[in-house]
């Protein structure tokens, strides 16, 4: 009997909290809306901002978080792949070099990213020089993703069965061969999957921009050029801008609007890497 | 097949060099937060937690208030997202049908990627006038906490699914089996196998709390102050970098990378604490 009162009650509880949770979210996701759609337009997203932003639209700023992000995903890529194949396919399992290399990955998974602000201001703005500019913010985002860039492409590796290896082994292929033309091309989801992890990480990152690349609003013409990312302008609009609320809910709007876009990508390609993985036949 | 050997040789190496230049990284970061902290650590670290406040124009640089601030709203946080996140990650594996459960999740995943620039620019605008109605000015310890809180329930709630979702399903037919009820079988059962991972979790959720700079930021109040009720406004470490850096100097700007090695030892703690519980999940995608 105590026990049909307690199950009884536990029930209500947990259908409060997902009401408290569907609720936040509606109020949130509708809020957004409400205010922000009526500020969008396609003038919107292609006039530069005036007025500090409270006018105007953001196409200044939609070109500079674009560049921001080639330059991160164009640095964190080729770094991530490399190491992702490393660490998989030429340490041994529990290898000294492996575990420290991991764990560094892992406590740099932690770093808050208003820290690895002052580390990119220090090192690639002070120390090499680079200023407040979008190849400074770039690679500083750089750092800040590589960690779960490594570990997605390294777990799609390590999806693949070791018959693929051994069979190349037997045809005498090159370990060099092997990875290129089997290895990587089955791991393609896996590596999707990474990059647009890192992709929505970086394009939601504020705290870590807001020293490297800076507020300059207007069009960058160089990658030496600060340029203002759109997190940034939301919080500028937001916090420094009096009557900016508007204009911060429209961009808040196409940001989430473009987050969605990318985690619907990350899905898609995370259900084909699983699909390949059961069709193969190793789960 | 001698050229093909060299070949292998010559990418191994290439690739070692790449996994230590990123194997190194964390080194980088350190030693650079170091390096510019060390004009402040020289003054002697001591001054840090002693100097009554946070005045850099007279040279002291108390941090205590700032570091009470993001612990309160931390531990506030996790406290309310915690019991939140864990009914709705038991909702998941056991009540609501698979494919519910299946559209529930994605949607626990959208909010998780939301933006915390987004969550904040809605605690400004939406909540911070609502608790201002009741307790002005309505930015502060308490607001920030609830922002803060909804931001870490996705990390809860899914990790602790995942955790729950990984206790063998045998055990809870035997569990069953032995004519538990279902909530009979999730307390005795399911929790306690799961309670490792649900626990890493939450230290993973703390860690993303006490780094967290745009939502306490934007809806903390910014005021530096030891906070002595619910209501008042109060500043964190992470919004003090993120207010002061752009004009700081000299000593000021060092002991501000004092205050990144304190929050890099914080979460390190964490993560520490949490690889220790056997959890390998540090991303929780």
């Amino acid at each position: 009997m105590r026990h049909r009162w307690r199950d009884r009650l536990l029930t209500t509880l947990l259908w409060l909290s997902i009401a408290v949770l569907l609720a936040a979210l509606g109020w949130l996701l509708a809020d957004l809306v409400w205010r922000g759609w009526p500020g969008l337009s396609w003038s919107f997203l292609l006039d530069a901002p005036r007025d500090a932003g409270r006018a105007g639209g953001i196409g200044s700023i939609l070109v500079a978080t674009g560049l921001i992000l080639l330059v991160a995903l164009g640095t964190a890529l080729p770094l991530g792949l490399g190491s992702a194949i490393w660490l998989n396919e030429y340490t041994r399992a529990g290898s000294r070099a492996g575990r420290w290399t991991r764990l560094s990955l892992d406590i740099l998974a932690g770093v808050p990213s208003i820290v690895f602000g002052l580390f990119g201001y220090a090192f690639f703005g002070l120390f090499l020089g680079l200023g407040y500019s979008i190849l400074s913010g770039g690679l500083t985002l750089a750092c800040m993703i590589l960690p779960i860039l490594i570990r997605t492409i390294e777990q799609g590796l390590a999806a693949q069965g070791d018959d693929w290896r051994q069979a190349g082994a037997a045809l005498g292929m090159s370990r060099a061969s092997l990875l290129w033309q089997v290895l990587l091309p089955v791991s393609a989801p896996a590596i999707a999957t990474g990059t647009l992890l890192g992709m929505g990480r970086a394009s939601a990152e504020t705290a870590a921009l807001l020293f490297t690349s800076g507020y300059v609003d207007r069009m960058p013409e160089a990658l030496s050029d600060s340029g203002r990312a759109l997190s940034v302008h939301i919080y500028d609009l937001a916090m420094n801008v009096s009557g900016g609320d508007a204009a911060a809910y429209s961009a808040a709007l196409v940001l989430i609007v473009l987050i969605v876009f990318i985690n619907g990508l990350t899905l898609g390609a995370s259900q084909v890497w699983m699909r390949k993985r059961v069709s193969y036949g190793y789960y | 097949m001698f050229r093909l050997v060299t070949k292998d040789r010559a990418l191994g190496s290439a690739l070692m060099l790449i996994a230590v230049l990123v194997g190194s990284i964390l080194l980088l970061v350190v030693g650079f937060l170091a390096r510019e902290s060390w004009p402040a650590l020289n003054e002697g670290p001591g001054a840090f937690f002693s100097a009554s406040g946070w005045y850099p124009m007279e040279g002291r640089f108390g941090l205590l208030p700032m570091l009470w601030a993001s612990l309160l709203i931390t531990a506030g946080a996790i406290a309310l997202a915690a019991p939140l996140g864990l009914m709705n990650a038991i909702a998941l594996r056991f009540f609501l049908p698979p494919g519910l459960a299946a559209g529930y999740r994605a949607l626990l995943a959208l909010l998780a990627g939301i933006p915390s620039v987004v969550i904040g620019l809605w605690g400004l605008v939406s909540l911070v006038p609502l608790i201002a109605l009741w307790q002005p000015p309505g930015a502060g310890l308490l607001t920030a906490t609830l922002v803060l809180a909804l931001m870490i329930l996705p990390t809860v709630a899914l990790t602790s699914s995942s955790a729950l979702h990984a206790v063998p399903s045998d055990w809870l037919r035997g569990s069953a089996a032995l004519g538990l009820s279902r909530w009979g079988t999730i307390t005795g059962v399911a929790l306690p196998a799961a309670r490792q991972g649900i626990i890493g979790g939450m230290l993973l959720a703390m860690a993303r709390a006490v780094g967290e700079t745009l939502v306490v930021l934007m809806v903390a109040g910014n005021v530096v102050q030891m906070p002595s009720g619910l209501f008042d406004p109060v500043r964190t470490l992470t919004a003090n970098i993120a207010l002061e850096m752009a004009y700081a100097m000299d000593l000021h700007r060092s002991a501000l990378f004092v205050s990144g090695l304190l929050l890099v030892a914080l979460v390190t703690i964490l993560a520490l604490i949490a690889g220790r519980l056997g959890q390998g999940q540090v991303h929780a995608a």
